[in-house]
This record gives structure tokens, sequence and C-alpha cells, in this order.
């Protein structure tokens, strides 16, 4: 075990003084083409797009192209903080991807935690294998599968019904009122046993003799798990939070496209769907790509600050 | 010794908890079956309600309706085809650039790594993504299905990671006998990689089968291109559009309608999932944790 370490520190000190030798150049000649290839599908696939960023800027003429537009400055950005519309885009979208990012945590970890509590290893293997069957799922399933559940004469009308809660069925997609509450069901329940496999794989790996002093203190279960387990599985929780918090904008597209309809317009439209109607079927690139210019913006400035609040906390971070 | 002490509160926990874990699982299970249940019922019996766990009047009639519509058969196929081509497409090219970026001696080894994770934060955006694919001509065609998403920086560094933990032990002595990386690559590094490949291949082939909104976007027009998740979005949305009406399908013949025959093609749908699901499930773990654990 010593030696192996001695081994490898040792390899890490001499790395850098190795000096390349010109064999070893012509060895590596496979691996620069290679190199060379992929950079090639790179810029094109994931950079060139960036240069599109320009069309917001200007009044974008698909006849002229990105070179010959007339550069207007931050014109199209206007309509952005001043179109009713788009100001309710950002609210539902920061709103849903708030809620759904709480939902969706705070639900994995209480599964991650009471699964590990039960005793029986079959048991558990059943409940966690059929837990994220969902997450497989497409978003068109899932919502096909809501819509028939919450329709007039689905299975949760008539629960409600029979239990005599309410006298008659209520049509769920037509209240603004239930939507943010559907999409973060549907998404706790397509997600929550996904996201509660790294918990898992993190209480496993937590000391068990941590447990056993616990228990010499006369911890009881509540306890353990207030004092072992949830500090055990911290640094997890913390760095899932930050990778997530820059995807709060992003996590409004498909549920929201694919079960959003005219009369909860108000409360369903995102910012990518916002993006997907004027951009692509108005064909106004320029107000679309500001719109998702806005949005990463926005992405990277929470990143940045989630990441500094971490630091600063003395907690785990990204970089 | 630790089991004898269960106190009162210990053991009306044990009670809650079990029966948590069997409404999770009910709540999981339900929809899933009681679509299956509806798909294998007649029609217009469904429209009465009252189909919960089995069907009450069996008909196979909404099965043989979905296959018998030629464009959920050509969907099918095309995503079929995606699956099978998109997956070995970005199974090989990560792997190529995860072994080039995990070799030590590689000159440009972090410049190469930090050009790709760079992509993971920053990305051009829905409107000049679809306007590059368009003037690349890959709108209307197969190619924007396997060429687009083929590396990602994310899977690049599953497999980075697992090979990392190969000792260099290996590359070295292959390389005294003569073998170029190419040799390396495939004879003896790949061969120690098989379950993070089954792992990312899997990743990329459940992405593929579930993507509708490419199909959506850029091969709408193409009736001979689009997958079968766009035509089940499609069956979707023309039912909701109608409610359920009593109205029968056309060119059917028969008891069905168009909310049977969507659970049916839900089903079709989810078959090769549900099917490879018990076998694969365990290569779903190894990603998620490795995936998780990356630096």
């Amino acid at each position: 075990m010593s030696n192996k370490f001695k081994n490898k520190s040792k390899a890490n000190i001499t790395e850098p003084k190795t000096k390349i030798s010109w064999k070893e150049i012509k060895q590596q000649k496979v691996l620069l083409i290679w190199s060379a290839v992929i950079v090639v599908y790179g810029v094109i696939f994931y950079y060139l797009p960036l240069a599109g960023w320009l069309m917001a800027f200007q009044n974008y003429k698909p006849k002229d192209g990105l070179l010959h537009s007339k550069f207007i400055g931050f014109a199209k950005f206007e309509p952005l903080f001043t179109d009713i519309t788009f100001i309710r885009t950002i609210r539902n979208t920061l709103a849903m991807g708030v809620i759904n990012l709480i939902a969706t945590f705070v639900t994995a970890i209480v599964f991650a935690i009471l699964l590990n509590e039960i005793t029986s290893k079959g048991g558990k293997k059943v409940v966690q294998t059929i837990s994220y069957l969902p997450h497989f799922l497409s978003w068109i399933i899932v919502t096909g599968i809501l819509h028939d559940a919450l329709s007039g004469s689905g299975i949760i009308n008539e629960i409600l019904l029979k239990l005599h809660i309410i006298d008659q069925s209520i049509n769920f997609f037509a209240h603004p009122g239930y939507f943010w509450p559907i999409v973060a069901f549907a998404n706790v329940w397509k997600e929550t046993g996904w996201n509660a496999i790294i918990y898992l794989a993190a209480i496993t790996s937590i000391d068990p003799s941590l447990y056993e002093a616990a228990a010499i203190d006369g911890a009881g279960r509540f306890a353990k798990i207030k004092y072992v387990t949830l500090p055990g599985i911290k640094p997890t929780i913390m760095i899932l939070l930050l990778m997530n918090v820059g995807n709060v904008l992003n996590a409004g597209f498909e549920i929201q496209y694919l079960l959003g309809n005219g009369l909860v317009q108000s409360v369903s439209q995102t910012i990518d769907i916002y993006v997907l109607k004027w951009g692509i079927s108005q064909s106004d690139y320029s107000i679309g790509t500001a719109a998702g210019i806005f949005k990463s913006v926005v992405s990277i400035v929470l990143i940045v600050i989630a990441n500094q609040i971490a630091k600063h906390n003395g907690e785990e971070r990204l970089f | 010794m630790t089991k004898k002490k269960r106190t009162t509160a210990d053991r009306i926990f044990i009670v809650c908890n079990t029966v948590f874990m069997i409404l999770f699982v009910i709540i999981t299970l339900y929809p899933v079956l009681n679509t299956l249940a509806v798909s294998f019922n007649d029609g217009t019996d469904a429209l009465r309600g009252g189909i919960y766990l089995w069907p009450r009047r069996w008909s196979i009639k909404n099965y043989t309706t979905v296959l018998k519509k030629n464009n959920l058969v050509t969907g099918a196929y095309i995503s079929v085809l995606r699956t099978v081509v998109g997956t070995l497409l970005a199974l090989a090219s990560n792997a190529i650039l995860a072994f080039i970026v995990s070799r030590k001696k590689f000159l440009f080894k972090k410049p190469l790594s930090f050009f790709w994770v760079v992509t993971m934060y920053v990305n051009g955006g829905l409107i000049p993504t679809f306007l590059l694919y368009k003037n690349l001509g890959m709108t209307n065609s197969f190619s924007v299905y396997v060429i687009p998403g083929m590396i990602s920086a994310f899977n690049m560094l599953v497999i980075r990671t697992y090979m990392n933990g190969i000792p260099d032990s290996l590359e070295e002595s292959a390389q005294l006998d003569g073998a170029g990386y190419g040799t390396i690559f495939l004879k003896i590094i790949s061969p120690l990689c098989k379950p993070v490949y089954a792992t990312v291949a899997l990743f990329v082939a459940v992405g593929q089968w579930n993507s509708w909104f490419d199909a959506m976007l850029y091969n709408r027009l193409e009736s001979n291109l689009t997958t079968l998740q766009y035509e089940l979005m499609k069956l979707l949305s023309s039912v909701t559009n109608q409610g359920t009406s009593m109205e029968t399908m056309k060119n059917s013949g028969g008891n069905v309608t168009p909310t049977s025959v969507r659970a049916a093609a839900t089903i079709l749908t989810m078959l090769p999932i549900i099917c490879l699901y018990p076998f694969l499930q365990r290569y779903f773990v190894t990603g998620m944790t490795l995936g998780g654990v990356k630096e």
C-alpha cells in the first residue's frame, strides 16, 4: 500500500521533467490526428453556434446572413424587459425551476434515507429497482400517463370523489393554479428513485463504526439519522445542489411544452418555449437568440454566486 | 444484541416506513399497469371507465390498429435505427476522446480536456444551433439525429474517470513490445473498459430512444424520418384536443378509440426499455455513481 503510494508520488514528481523526444511525438502522431478531427467536430457543433450570439445584436435577416446584417446594439433585448409576456416567462421558469429543484431534492434525500432503514435486503432491492423505472420513460409517455390520471374520469378524480373531498370532478388542466404543482409532482414521480441512487451510494460509504459509536452513546434511530447519516451525505448534497442551481432555468421545456394549453398559458410558458415560439415559429431569430443569451448569462451568474457562497461557508464547491 | 430492545417508537417507525414504501411502489407502478390494462381492453368499453389493473373486455384490436398505422411503424423503424447508429457512433467517439485525454504523456492532454469541459457550461442556444444545422444541410435528414450529440463532455468524463484507474504499466509494457496507440486502445484498454462502455452506451441509447424534440424541430416535414416518440406525441395531442370523444377511429372497423390506441402505442414504446431493464439496471447505477463522483 505504502509502496504503491510512493511509486505514484514519484511518478508525479518526475513527470514534468521527462523530455518529450522526437520519437515520442512520432509515436503520438495517431493521437494528434484523432485530436485534430475531434477538435474540428467540437468547433463546428459546440463553438460555432456561439458566433450566432451576434444575431441578438443585429437586425438579422437570413438573406443577409451574420456578416451583412445591420448591428442595432441592445435593441432586441429591450422587449425582454418591457414585454409583460416575457417577464411572465421569466417568473414561470424561475418558479418552476426552484419548486422542482427543492421538491426533487427533498424527496430524493428522504427516500434514500428511508430506503436505507429497510432491513430486508430483498425488499430494499425490489423497491429501488422499481423506483428508478420512471426515469427511463420519455416525457411524452409521462405526460400521456398524467393526462389519463388527471382527466375527468381519471383515477385522481375518482379517488377524490369517493372520499367525498370534492363533489364534482376537477379539470386539472384548465386551472392555472394546478399547473406548477402538477409539474412538480411529475418531476418527483419521474426522478425521485433515480436521484436517490447517488445518496444511497453516499450513505453506504459512511463508516459503519460511526453508527456503532452512536449506538453506544445511546443514539436511537432518529438520532443516528440526524447526527451520522445526514452529516455523512452533506458533501454530496452540497455538490449536487451546486450543479443543479445553474440548471434552474433549464428545467423548463419538455413537460411545460407537452402539458401546456391555452388556458394555462400564463403560468406554463417558459423562456425556452418563448424562444421556440418567437425564434422558430415566427422566424424572429434575433429576439429568440437574445432571450437565449439572457438565459445563459443568468445561469452562469447563478452558478458563480452559488459557488461563491459555498466557498465562503467552507463547503464543497465546483471550481 | 441490538435487536433485543426495540422500542415502541421503533416499531411504529418500521410499520410506517414499510407502508410508505408500498405506497411509493404503487404510485410508481400503477399508471404503467393501468395503461397496460387499457391497452388490452375494448376501446369503446374503456370509455365507461372503471378499468384499473385488469382489462374488462379483452381485445387486441388496439395493438393491431397501431401496427397497421404506417406512421407508427415507420417511426419505430427510424427510432430503432437512430438508437443503434447513434449509440455506436457516440460510444466510439467518446471512447477515443477519453482514451486520448487519459494518456499521461499526451502533449495536449490538458487543453483538449478543457476544450470539452467548456462545452458543458456554455452553448449557443436553440436558434443559433437550429440555423447551423440548417446551413449544414442537416435538416430533413437522418444525420441530425446521430451526428450533433455524438461527443458529449459528460460521457467522455465518465469514461476518462474509468480509464484513469487502469495502471499505466499496461500501456508501457505494450509499447515496449512495439504496440502503437491504436493497438493499445483496441486490444488493451477497451477490453478492460467494458463495464463503463456498457454504461455510456445505455445512457446514449435511452436518450436516443426517448428523444422527440429533434424530430419535431428538424424533420417534421419529412414523414419518413420522424421517430416513434414524436408520432406518439402527435397521437397524444390529437386525443387531448378532441377530449375523450365517443368518436371511433376511421379505417379501423372496430371498437377502438384514440385513447385506447394511444395506450397500446405507449406500451409498445415502453416495451424495449421494460424488457431490457432488469438486465441492464446495474449499469445504470454504476454510471450514475461514476458520473457523480467525477472531479
